[in-house]
């Protein structure tokens, strides 16, 4: 019985606890991260944004919970029930279990496993899973059309973005997110690879469906796209798998390219404060990027989103690969060596 | 460890499971959900046997790649099952000579499996402990030197059939407008003439 | 020269990044909100929002029932019925506008013969239940009332136009 203890139980129950303490401040964060970006989009439209429910709006997010909580779940005639209940939880579940690898210091990880940088790019590609399921269980012609898009668009945006992390590879010679992030100490890969990470944060933004690239849910043209049959909890989880997104691929891109936990600069000031405090400040600055390109810029065309990821973000990656393989070998920059 | 072994049957009887589901699901799109928890327990059977790689680019590939194709293709398919399946009992008997061939080509296969005759000679050639080394590190040593022609062969051949159907899909249309981009932003002020048209008088 | 400027704006994405730089300066600009519940935008005197029937000052309720506001009314909002009153004096019974079917469009004030039915300056008359919004003639008259003063000085104020 006490083995039984020392060996499953207590160690059950402290990973339950790591995953809780991981859990629990990113829901936290998902919720404002809408406050934020309503903020955000209202300041740059010199507009207020929230600013009744509490002090300077803050319990807006709450409020809204509740609201989509307490409404009722409409699920319509002729959808397919079960894959219809599956595709919000799907989508919803997948933003979470990545991360489970995602380093927020040294050794504070989940799961450091060998090949985390693939798990986050397999687990990445998964999301679309959830889109195609909730177009095609709802039954509706918008549905169906955006969940069609959705599933062109990120297809074709995983491909360059793969070619974008394997030249962070060549650099940093390992699949571990935290040996990556420690091959960053000397200079963040953003300063080598500035065109691949400016590459990679726009196919992150197709990756995730928000503007310039959220046609699967244009408005104008497909009232809501995929959940346009949504409603209610169902709708909610949608909603917040879609920011889980963002905040997941806002720390991909940290941790390839910004440096993770690392701060800035190895002196005084900077290396009191503790890695997990930079890592969330490095995720907000980038989230902060997604929030002023949505205020800024219009909706592709779809043609054009095509375009730009075939014709423009694969043969511009591709020869990056080839350039930066070229460079390790030739400078012999091969970490380890 | 017991643990593990419960993993493992789980993971087998779910990926079996799955299988059957696949074959013998009346929707479509379900044998295709049930496609995907089939790889997704045979990435978890991988992970088991230490081989982490080959689980993730299974699910890179074939999960996150090719399903979602299969699946793109059988939801704008509208396909009656109904009348696919009427000949079933009678092809029955092919299916099952077809399935005996293979399966004793694989007892064939199985049974003449044997070392090669050089892999004496490499047990001797000292080797780090499989626990030192990554997965990633040891695939890519074994392709990038023993394997290399065969990987590039499978390169070349993947590469062929690209190209191949691009050509088989490409056509050329005529009177086709399409955008030049560049032409678009190469435009200035100078390409358009700015008039002041008097009241009345038109131009 | 101005290919290679050209291509180089484009590798820099000069143009998405000086979009983007305006919009971050438009972050710091005052905002231009008007804090609705508590601040208001300015009316027109001749804003058309929630309807009221007047009184003349003795307290007489101006309406005559000639229902021409009846007759004019495109949506058919409006139900009149009309009886001489105990003094000889022609009065009605019933005066009742659906403000679910209500357009705004004003014309029933521009048919009054004696400026009794107006579309006054309110436009928060939101209620909870379809009921409430089935005005009779006791709510309009209260409604007049109640706005009597801005009524009044709306009508004044756009009488040189007329």
């Amino acid at each position: 019985m006490v083995e039984f203890l020392n060996d499953y139980l207590y160690p059950t129950l402290w990973i339950v606890a790591k995953i809780i303490a991981i859990v629990l401040p990113l829901m936290i964060a998902m919720a404002y991260l809408t406050y934020v970006e309503r903020k955000v989009i209202g300041a740059i439209q010199m507009r207020r944004g929230p600013n009744v429910v509490g002090p300077f709006g803050l319990l807006q997010p709450l409020a809204d919970g509740l609201k989509l909580f307490t409404k009722e779940t409409i699920v319509p005639f002729g959808a397919n029930r079960v894959v219809f209940i599956m595709a919000p939880c799907l989508t919803f579940i997948l933003a979470m279990v990545a991360w489970a690898v995602i380093p927020f210091d040294e050794g504070m990880v989940l799961a450091d496993i060998n090949v985390g940088i693939l798990y986050l790019f397999a687990i990445s590609s998964l999301g679309v899973y959830g889109i195609l399921m909730a177009g095609w269980a709802s039954n509706s012609i918008y549905a169906f059309l955006g969940a069609l898009r959705s599933a062109a668009q990120m297809v074709s945006y995983e491909v360059s973005m793969g070619f974008v992390i394997i030249t962070v590879l060549l650099l940093a010679g390992s699949l571990n997110l935290t040996e990556i992030v420690l091959a960053q100490r000397k200079i963040w890969f953003v300063i080598p690879l500035l065109p691949m990470a400016v590459i990679f944060f726009i196919s992150t933004l197709a990756e995730t469906n928000r503007h310039p690239f959220d046609l699967p849910e244009a408005e104008a043209e497909l009232v809501a796209g995929y959940n346009v049959e949504y409603s209610a909890m169902t709708f909610a989880l949608f909603f917040l798998g879609e920011y889980m997104n963002m905040i997941l691929m806002s720390g991909m891109t940290t941790v390839l390219f910004l440096g993770g936990w690392l701060p800035p600069f190895d002196v005084a000031p900077f290396n009191w404060i503790p890695g997990p405090v930079w890592l969330a400040l490095k995720i907000s600055a980038v989230l902060f990027v997604f929030l002023w390109v949505r205020a800024s810029l219009p909706r592709y065309r779809y043609d054009q989103l095509m375009r730009l990821g075939w014709k423009v973000f694969l043969p511009v990656s591709l020869a990056a690969v080839v350039i930066v393989g070229g460079a390790v070998v030739a400078f012999d920059l091969r970490p380890g060596s | 460890m017991i643990v593990a072994a419960l993993a493992f049957y789980l993971f087998a009887f779910v990926t079996v499971a799955s299988a059957v589901m696949v074959i013998s699901a009346r929707n479509p799109v379900h044998s295709v959900l049930f496609l995907i928890l089939a790889f997704f327990n045979s990435a978890g059977l991988f992970v088991l046997l230490g081989a982490e790689f080959l689980a993730m680019i299974l699910v890179v590939v074939y999960v996150g790649a090719v399903a979602v194709l299969f699946m793109f293709v059988v939801m704008m398919l509208d396909i009656n099952f109904v009348a696919l399946r009427q000949g079933f009992l009678q092809y029955l008997p092919i299916g099952a000579l077809i399935g005996l061939i293979l399966l004793v080509e694989l007892l064939v296969v199985v049974g003449g499996w044997s070392l090669a005759p050089g892999a004496s000679l490499s047990v001797v050639a000292p080797r780090p402990l499989p626990d030192q080394v990554t997965n990633t590190h040891a695939l890519g040593e074994l392709i990038y030197t023993h394997y290399v022609y065969l990987f590039q062969a499978a390169g070349v051949v993947l590469l062929v059939a690209m190209i191949g159907a691009i050509v088989l899909t490409h056509r050329r249309r005529d009177n086709v407008r399409k955008q030049d981009i560049g032409a678009q932003l190469r435009r200035s002020t100078s390409s358009v003439e700015l008039r002041k048209v008097e009241t009345g008088k038109g131009l | 020269m101005s290919f290679l400027n050209r291509s180089v704006q484009t590798i820099f994405l000069w143009e998405l990044l000086s979009g983007l730089s305006l919009t971050f300066r438009y972050m710091f600009r005052p905002k231009v909100t008007l804090n609705y519940p508590y601040e208001k935008g300015p009316l027109s005197p001749r804003f058309r929002g929630e309807h009221a029937l007047r009184r003349y000052p003795n307290g007489e309720e101006r309406c005559i029932a000639c229902k021409l506001c009846e007759a004019v009314c495109p949506a058919q909002a409006i139900t009149i019925e009309a009886e001489p009153r105990d003094d000889g004096s022609r009065r009605t019974t019933r005066y009742d506008i659906d403000m679910v079917k209500c357009i705004y469009c004003g014309l029933c004030q521009e048919a009054c013969p004696v400026d009794a039915i107006v579309e006054g300056p309110n436009f928060e008359f939101a209620t909870e239940t379809r009921e409430e919004l089935l005005y009779d003639k006791d709510k309009l008259l209260a409604n007049g009332d109640r706005w009597e003063t801005e009524l009044a000085q709306r009508i004044s104020a756009d009488a040189p136009y007329r």
